[in-house]
């Protein structure tokens, strides 16, 4: 057995007497591409946000290479509220913030692309690179930390030269055709310096050619920095092509799990997208 | 004095901050905007009844005020023409600048068509008498702007909750796209939202300046801070809160007289404002809101 | 590599040039001329944009409590820098100057950036929390709320409650103002040209991304706030210099606007741009447009009209107004000033070499 990564318990999100997400466990090992998919609204977004410190759960834990990051109880108006299970097995409240995350490992993009509108391509890396620094506020204004500087500017170039990026470096990452904002915010959340890589919907919007480069992409950034991938995805292609295995939530409840042959077999799977045609 | 003078005085003030204070949460409720010139169209409202009642001194005293009541919802509606609707799809932050510089605008304005001196207040009958009730001798004004500003705010409600263009108001400050896809005129909804307030505005300076007799280019300038206060502690976007909260600011300050704090009373009001914000920063009546990632 | 030297190189030229201006008026200008007041004047308002446009501009903070900051800067400064002998007599009202000392003009004015700085990190901790115009009528409330205070009869023996404060030292000489202030604008231009300068502009571009990209909202806000008013403290000082008398009335409300609109006119988010504005807005409202106030006469005996005291602030607002509405970019936008792509744009129109040399700005 590998090391598992990320651990996700009994994580339920409650928005007042909405069950967005209810009682997900997942597992995902190290070297692991794992992909959470349902049809639209099962909670998937809101699954992810409240993996990844933006959103507080209601109920659940999670642990991030056996480390401890987010536990929750109902608490306050919610105790009366609560709807879901095992509210009783949590006693802790916390929840660490998307930045400490980040700092420990965890990188995320986003389904609405967030760049830094106003920066270059290149100052979009450099600016990730910024949570690994060394210096403080003095040393950096006044210049001491040359190196390190010269170091993260390197370590960026040569980011972008892996992603193909570097030829635009000087552009404002916002005028960039949508394709590559897409594959520059990945190199953004990869100059963080993860471990556990986390994506919603990077093919969103993309024609199958694109989404056929974005598949060896991630195939590709997976051996290089040896990353562990957990994604949202709503193109099936994609997703069984990539996936070493897969967990379907359905109205917030998991409705199944195992490898892509599995999945696409499996019943319940097929009826919770009944009607909805494979798209591409 | 007792303390029920200064409670009564303090009803007063928070009566008049009330209706600016209604200006301001009105179009903060429709274009999520600090119209930071409100205070300055307070000012600007006393200074037309000045120059109206001297330039006119044959019109009767009601007529002068409606009058001015009139040229006041014009210049609002200028102000909202030319200064912010052009900033339509602009950041929000380019509007609120925008309203700075209306406000710095007419200060200046003002202060170069008065010289920059104080000018009298004409006595306003009736309201400028002195009366007596529950045993304290003031100025009808003073008994009576809370009650005009709670009738006024009754009405107002009623408008919004029961009229066609109530419903659109509400529509539009709910969600400015829809509302103009499903066929609202927005920019006339703006329009009478800033008339109302002008007109609001208007009626709140004659209460306020016929108890203070002198009006300078800066004379909005305290009071509608005041009122902007009051609207922020009562839930900007909400018009009861408007009135609660000036009610409170007023009542807050008076007493701050009354125990013999009045240096402080503008520390307490924005005291009061800054510990509402970081409490509950929505305000008494506000909704919350969440940001979606 | 070598472009980028080229670019520094002619803009160091241009500041050496500057200097040896400033120089110049400084010694040959008479006494009299406006030149002096109006200088002092825009070199305080130079460095209070600045910092102010760190914060509105870089870190996306609007923030509106410089009045606050500026006060507590000046009186920190004014109080420590009156002469020993001379504080009985500042401070009769009150018996005497509780402080006893006088510092130099260099210390003094650090411990002014010191004080406001201070005053910062306190009320950052529960203000930044909030969110754009709820943050701009905290911080304005915070502004009021000091100069409310400082007024206080029972204050008296440390600000001299609402008498003015004055004998302290003031240099009248040019060169002074533009050191202090020259020197602050260098440091903010190295930090937001550092790592913390990039996390700034990340957190005003996208909050969310920023965070998810590990930098920590709360410490950098704080930071970026804390330091905004340091400088802010500083240029409170120097405005204490330019008076020669610190009084609470001056930093009201409408003194953080004019700065918000000096920073509007040069461009949120370009320093160089703030420093221009500042010198257009003073030397404009204080001397170029000082004719507007005069009743003027025409060689006929007829009077001009309109022109009349207060006239200039009329005109001076309704430009204002023009910019803000129709020229929302300001001077420079969001770019610095590069006297290299200006001489490059202004040799491609005489080359006619447009296709390459023409919008090289940065």
């Amino acid at each position: 057995m590998s090391k598992n990564v990320l651990r996700v318990e009994n994580l339920t999100m409650q928005f007042g007497g909405v069950v967005a997400v209810n009682n997900l466990t997942m597992e995902i090992n190290e070297g692991e591409i794992v992909a959470l998919i349902g049809p639209n609204g099962a909670g998937k977004t809101t699954a992810f946000n409240a993996i990844t410190g933006v959103y507080e759960p209601t109920n659940g834990a999670v642990y991030f290479n056996d480390q401890l990051i987010i536990e929750n109880h109902p608490q306050g108006k919610m105790k009366k509220l609560y709807a879901g299970k095992n509210s009783d097995m949590y006693k802790q409240a916390i929840v660490k913030t998307p930045d400490e995350l980040t700092k420990l490992g965890m990188a995320r993009t986003f389904q609405n692309i967030r760049l830094f509108k106003s920066m270059t391509v290149f100052d979009n890396v450099l600016t990730a690179k910024h949570l690994r620094r060394t210096s403080n506020i003095f040393t950096a204004t006044f210049k001491l930390n040359r190196e390190e500087e010269q170091r993260m500017r390197e370590e960026t170039a040569e980011l972008l030269k892996l992603v193909e990026l570097y030829d635009v470096k000087d552009e404002i990452a916002t005028g960039l055709p949508y394709g590559k904002q897409r594959k520059l915010e990945i190199a953004r959340a990869l100059a963080t310096e993860p471990s556990l890589l986390l994506l919603d919907e990077p093919a969103a919007g993309m024609n199958p050619q694109e989404t056929e480069e974005l598949t060896k992409f991630i195939h590709y950034i997976r051996e290089k920095f040896s990353l562990t991938i957990l994604l949202i995805e709503h193109h099936m292609n994609l997703v069984m092509d990539i996936s070493d295995r897969i967990y379907v939530i359905d109205f917030g409840e998991e409705i199944a799990e195992g490898v892509p042959a599995e999945i696409q077999a499996n019943k319940r799977v097929i009826d919770a997208y009944l009607g909805v045609s494979e798209d591409e | 004095m007792n303390i029920t003078s200064y409670l009564i005085r303090g009803l007063a003030t928070g009566g008049q901050f009330a209706l600016v204070a209604i200006g301001y949460t009105m179009v903060y409720g429709i274009l999520k905007l600090i119209n930071f010139a409100h205070g300055e169209l307070f000012m600007v409202s006393g200074i037309l009844m000045i120059y109206i009642v001297a330039d006119l001194p044959t019109l009767p005293i009601g007529l002068a005020i409606c009058l001015m009541a009139a040229l006041t919802v014009f210049i609002g509606f200028l102000i909202e023409k030319f200064a912010y609707s052009p900033l339509r799809s602009a950041p929000r932050m380019s509007v609120m600048i925008s309203a700075i510089g209306v406000s710095y605008l007419l200060q200046n304005l003002v202060s170069y068509i008065t010289g920059g001196l104080s000018k009298q207040f004409p006595d306003i009958p009736v309201i400028g008498e002195s009366v007596r009730f529950l045993g304290i001798k003031d100025k009808l004004t003073v008994f009576l702007s809370p009650v005009i500003a709670i009738v006024l705010t009754v009405i107002l409600v009623q408008i919004i909750n029961h009229t066609k263009f109530g419903m659109a108001m509400r529509a539009v400050s709910k969600d400015f796209e829809t509302s103009q896809l499903m066929g609202i005129k927005i920019n006339r909804v703006i329009s009478i939202t800033f008339a109302i307030g002008a007109f609001l505005a208007a009626t709140g300076s004659v209460l306020y300046f016929a108890k203070n007799t002198g009006i300078n280019h800066l004379s909005g300038a305290n009071p509608g801070l005041k009122a902007f206060i009051a609207a922020v502690v009562g839930g900007i976007g909400s018009i009861p809160g408007a009135v609660v909260g000036a009610l409170i600011i007023g009542v807050a300050e008076s007493l701050a007289k009354a125990f013999g704090l009045a240096d402080f009373s503008d520390v307490i009001s924005f005291g009061l404002l800054i510990i509402i914000l970081v409490v509950k920063p929505t305000g008494i009546f506000g909704e919350k809101t969440t940001e979606k990632v | 590599m070598w472009e980028k030297n080229k670019r520094t190189i002619c803009n160091l030229i241009l500041v050496g040039l500057i200097i040896v201006l400033l120089i110049c008026i400084d010694t040959f200008a008479p006494a009299t001329s406006m030149w002096f007041s109006v200088l002092r004047k825009v070199c305080t308002f130079a460095l209070a944009a600045v910092s102010m446009n760190l914060l509105n501009g870089f870190t996306g903070l609007f923030s509106l409590g410089q009045a606050g900051f500026m006060l507590l800067g000046a009186y920190t400064y004014a109080i420590f820098t009156i002469p020993v002998n001379m504080r009985s007599n500042v401070f009769r009202n009150y018996g005497d100057s509780v402080i006893r000392f006088q510092m130099p003009l260099v210390l003094a004015l650090i411990l002014a950036g010191i004080v406001a700085a201070f005053f910062a990190f306190l009320i950052g901790l529960p203000v930044l929390r909030l969110k754009s115009d709820y943050l701009a009528i905290a911080t304005l409330g915070f502004a009021e709320i000091v100069r409310g205070l400082v007024q206080l009869q029972s204050f008296g023996p440390v600000t001299n409650g609402p008498d003015p404060i004055n004998m302290f030292t003031a240099p009248k000489s040019i060169m002074v103002y533009a050191a202090i202030s020259g020197i602050s604008i260098l440091i903010i231009v190295l930090m937001i040209n550092s790592t913390y300068g990039r996390a700034f502009k990340a957190i005003r571009d996208d909050e969310i991304a920023a965070e998810a990209m590990g930098i920590n909202l709360a410490h950098h806000k704080r930071l970026s706030f804390v330091i905004s008013s340091f400088f802010c403290g500083i240029a409170g000082a120097m405005m204490a210099m330019c008076n020669t008398s610190v009084s609470s009335v001056s930093f009201t409300t409408s003194m953080t606007y004019q700065i918000l609109l000096v920073v509007v006119i040069g461009g949120i988010g370009s320093i160089s741009g703030s420093i221009i504005a500042a010198f257009i807005f003073y030397a404009s409202s204080e001397w170029w447009l000082k004719f507007l106030d005069l009743e003027t006469y025409t060689k006929a005996g007829s009077k001009v009209p309109l022109l009349g005291p207060g006239f200039r602030m009329v005109v001076f607002s309704v430009l204002i107004m023009i910019i803000v509405l129709f020229f929302r970019q300001g001077i420079m936008g969001t770019r610095e000033i590069s006297v290299y792509d200006g001489i490059m744009k202004i040799r491609s129109v005489f080359v006619k070499d447009k296709a390459k040399g023409g919008e090289s700005h940065e």
